[in-house]
C-alpha cells in the first residue's frame, strides 16, 4: 500500500507542476494586457513600462514563473484589481463557503446515488428499477443552471418556502448549521447534487448488476450465507467502479458549482470565479483557478487511493 | 439412515424463447454415506444442472424444478429458503469448476473460509481464521498463514481450487458435490487435486458426487458411476459394472472414445453426431439418431430403466 501511495504521488507531482504552469501562462495567453486593465487608458508609455517593472512583467517568462510560484506557495497571490483586498483573503472566504456547499451536495449525491443505484440494481428490470432509472435519466439530462433556475422559481418565487439568494444572515461568527443558514443551503445543494447523484446512481446500478452476474455469487449461495452477508460481497465488488466515478463527479461538481453559485449568489469560489471573469480581475482569476485545479488533482489522488483500498487488484496493476 | 443423497424424478426446465425447455428429465440417483459417485456425460447433458438442483441452486436462476431430493433424509425442494441456506455449506459442500471466478476477487481467501464457520458454526472471526488455517494445512496449501491473507488472484489455479475445497469442507459436511473440480487445471495439478480429494474423502468419510468428462478420473475415484444423456440417467451401477461391462450403447461409445485415443486403428464403437437439441427431442429413445444398435422400437417407444444385474440399470431396449 505504501509503495502504491509513493507511485501515485510520483505521477501526481508533474501534473501539479503542469497545472501551475498553465494557470501562470493563462495571464499571458488571455487576450488583453493585464497592465492596461490597471492603468488609465491615456497612460504614457513610461507609466506602462514603470508598471511592468513594478509587477515583474519585464523579466523573462521562466523567471516570472519562478517568482510567481514561490510567492503562491507562501499564499501571496496578489491583490484583487476590483476590491483591493488580497486574493488570499478573498479566496479563503470563498473556499470555506464552497466547502460548505460541496460537502452538503457531495453527501447528498453519494448517499442518494449509491442507495438509488443499489435499489435499481437489486430490483433489476422490475418496477423499482424502472422508476429509479427514469429519475436518474432525468437527472443526467437536465443542465445545472436550468435546474437551479427551476428550483428558484418553484420553491422560492411561486411558493416562498425557501430563500432564493445568498447563504444566510451575515454574522461575525460566520456560518453555523442552524435553520437560518441551512434553509439557504437546501436549494443550491440540490441543484449541485442532481447530476453527480444521477451519474453515481447509474454507475452503481450497472456495477451491482455486473457483480450479481458473476459466478462467485452462486458460491455465496452454495455456502449458505445469509442475504446481508451476500449483499456485503456484492457491494464490495460494485464499490470500486462507483468510487472512481464518484471522484470524477465530485470534481465535475466544482464546475457545476460555478453556475449554481452564480444563480443563487452563493459567495463561493465559483461565484468569485464568475465575477473575476466578467470583471477581468486577473489576479483573482489566477488564484481561484490555481486553487480549484490543485484541489482537483488532490481529489483524484484521494479517489485513486480509496479505490485501491477497495479493490486489491488495482494495487498491483 | 445410511443414505446421503436420494434423488427421484428430478425434472428441471429453463425458460427460453420457445417456452420451458426440459434440461433434466426425471433423474433418479441414490448415494450411500461415504461413497463416491461419478456423474458422466457429454457437454450439455445436464450434469451441472442436476448437481445445482440437489441443493436448490437452480430455482434462483428461474428454473422450474420438480421431483424429490433428499439430503440426509431431509426433503430439500420442500424446504423454505432459509432452511436451504442452513443446509448449504454446513451439510453439503460444493466445489465449482472454475476456481478463478467461483471465489470473490475482492475478499481475502481466509475471510472467505472463515465466513462459512461464522455463519454455520457460530464461530467468532478469530476462531474462524484459526480453523481456516487448519483447513489450509488439511488441503496442503504451503505457507498457510501468508496465503490466508492473499486475494484469489494472488494464488495459482491449483491453490485456488484447494482453497475452494477448504471452503466446501469447512464444516465437514457429510455430502460433497464437486462439479468438474479439476477440469480447469493444468494436467499435473489435476492429478494432485484429484488425489487430495480422494484422500480427504477417505479421511473424512464424505459422500461425494463427482461430475466429470474424464472416464479415467471416474475409474480412479468412483465407487459408483451414473451416465447422463439428454437430461436422463441412461446407465448406473457400480464402477466395475458400468465401466467394465457397459450395457448402454451410449456408455459403450463413450468408453470407445477413450480407448481409441490410445489405439488409433482399433475398430470400436463410434460416437458420431452431435448432442441432441433438448427443445426438440426425437420420439422414442433420445439417443436413437446416433445409436449404432438402434432397431425398430427405438424410434417409437421410450425405453424404461431396467435392472440388468443387482444394482446395474440401463435405459435401453436392447436385451429385453
Ligand atoms: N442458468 C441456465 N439458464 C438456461 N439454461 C441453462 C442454464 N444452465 C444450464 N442450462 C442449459 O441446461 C443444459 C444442461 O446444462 P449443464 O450445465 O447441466 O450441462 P453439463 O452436463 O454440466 O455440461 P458441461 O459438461 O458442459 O458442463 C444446457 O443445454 C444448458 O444450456
Ligand atoms: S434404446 Fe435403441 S436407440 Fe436407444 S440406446 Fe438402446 S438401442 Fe440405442
Ligand atoms: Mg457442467
Amino acid at each position: 500500500m505504501l509503495r502504491y501511495l509513493l507511485r501515485r504521488l510520483a505521477y501526481v507531482a508533474p501534473i501539479a507542476v503542469g497545472v501551475t504552469l498553465i494557470v501562470f501562462l493563462l495571464v499571458h495567453i488571455a487576450p488583453g494586457d493585464p497592465i492596461s486593465a490597471i492603468l488609465p487608458d491615456d497612460a504614457s508609455a513610461e507609466m506602462v513600462a514603470e508598471a511592468r517593472r513594478e509587477y515583474g512583467l519585464d523579466k523573462p517568462l521562466p523567471v516570472q514563473y519562478g517568482i510567481w510560484l514561490w510567492r503562491a506557495a507562501q499564499g501571496e497571490l496578489g491583490t484583487s484589481i476590483r476590491s483591493g483586498r488580497t486574493v488570499a483573503s478573498e479566496l479563503s472566504m470563498a473556499v470555506g463557503n464552497t466547502f460548505i456547499l460541496a460537502v452538503a451536495a457531495g453527501l447528498l449525491a453519494c448517499v442518494l446515488g449509491v442507495a438509488l443505484g443499489l435499489v435499481a440494481g437489486l430490483a433489476r428490470d422490475r418496477i423499482g428499477d424502472h422508476l429509479t432509472s427514469l429519475f436518474t435519466l432525468a437527472g443526467v439530462s437536465l443542465p445545472h443552471y436550468w435546474v437551479a433556475i427551476l428550483l428558484v422559481i418553484v420553491f422560492a418565487v411561486e411558493n416562498p418556502w425557501l430563500p432564493p439568494l445568498g447563504m444566510g444572515p451575515d454574522s461575525s461568527d460566520g456560518w453555523r448549521p442552524d435553520w437560518a443558514h441551512l434553509q439557504h443551503l437546501i436549494l443550491p445543494a440540490i441543484a449541485t447534487a442532481l447530476i453527480p447523484m444521477a451519474v453515481i446512481a447509474r454507475t452503481m446500478r450497472a456495477s451491482v448488476i455486473e457483480a450479481l452476474d458473476q459466478d462467485f455469487v452462486t458460491t455465496l449461495h452454495a455456502k449458505g450465507l445469509l442475504p446481508g452477508r451476500r449483499l456485503w460481497h456484492v457491494l464490495r465488488n460494485a464499490l470500486p467502479t462507483t468510487l472512481a466515478v464518484t471522484g470524477l463527479q465530485l470534481g465535475n461538481m466544482l464546475g457545476g458549482s460555478v453556475l449554481v453559485e452564480t444563480v443563487f449568489a452563493w459567495p463561493g469560489t465559483g461565484f468569485l470565479l464568475a465575477n473575476a471573469i466578467f470583471q477581468r480581475d486577473l489576479p483573482v482569476l489566477q488564484g481561484t483557478m490555481l486553487v480549484l485545479s490543485l484541489f482537483f488533482v488532490v481529489l483524484n489522488l484521494a479517489v485513486d487511493l480509496l479505490q485501491s483500498w477497495a479493490d486489491p487488484r488495482i494495487r498491483r496493476a | 439412515m445410511s443414505v446421503a443423497l436420494e434423488v427421484s424424478g428430478l425434472e428441471v426446465a429453463y425458460r427460453s424463447a420457445r417456452g420451458f425447455v426440459p434440461v433434466v428429465r426425471g433423474v433418479d440417483l441414490t448415494l450411500a454415506k461415504g461413497r463416491v459417485l461419478a456423474l458422466l456425460g457429454e457437454s450439455g447433458s445436464g450434469k451441472s444442472v442436476t448437481l445445482r438442483s440437489v441443493v436448490g441452486l437452480t430455482a434462483r436462476e428461474g428454473a422450474r424444478v420438480s421431483g424429490r431430493v433428499r439430503v440426509l433424509g431431509q426433503d430439500v425442494l420442500a424446504m423454505d429458503a432459509r432452511r436451504q441456506l442452513d443446509l448449504r455449506g454446513s451439510q453439503v459442500g460444493f466445489v465449482f469448476q472454475e476456481p478463478m471466478t467461483a471465489l470473490d476477487p475482492v475478499f481475502r481467501v481466509g475471510d472467505q473460509i472463515a465466513e462459512v464457520l461464522v455463519r454455520h458454526r457460530g464461530a467468532t472471526w478469530a476462531e474462524g481464521m484459526a480453523r481456516a488455517r487448519a483447513l489450509f494445512d488439511l488441503v496442503q496449501i504451503p505457507a498457510a498463514a501468508q496465503r490466508l491473507r492473499a486475494y484469489p488472484s494472488e494464488l495459482s489455479g491449483g491453490l485456488r481450487q484447494r482453497a475452494m475445497i477448504a471452503i466446501a469442507l469447512a464444516c465437514e459436511p457429510p455430502l460433497l458435490l464437486a462439479d468438474e473440480p479439476t477440469t480447469a487445471l493444468d494436467a499435473t495439478v489435476q492429478i494432485q487435486v484429484l488425489l487430495l480429494l480422494r484422500d480427504l474423502q477417505k479421511q473424512l468419510g464424505t459422500a461425494v458426487v463427482f461430475v466429470t468428462h474424464d472416464l479415467g478420473v471416474a475409474a480412479e475415484i468412483a465407487d459408483e458411476v451414473a451416465v447422463m444423456y439428454a437430461g436422463r440417467i441412461v446407465e448406473r451401477g457400480s464402477a466395475e459394472q458400468v465401466l467394465l461391462a457397459p450395457e448402454h450403447p451410449y456408455t459403450r461409445a463413450l468408453l470407445g472414445c477413450v480407448v481409441r485415443g490410445g489405439y488409433a486403428e482399433a475398430p470400436l464403437v463410434e460416437l458420431a453426431g452431435s448432442p441432441p437439441d433438448l427443445a426438440r427431442l426425437p420420439p422414442g429413445c433420445s439417443f436413437a439418431p446416433r445409436c449404432v444398435s438402434a432397431f425398430a422400437p427405438c424410434g417409437v417407444e421410450e425405453p424404461g430403466e431396467r435392472e440388468r444385474e443387482a444394482g446395474h440399470r440401463a435405459r435401453c431396449h436392447l436385451g429385453r
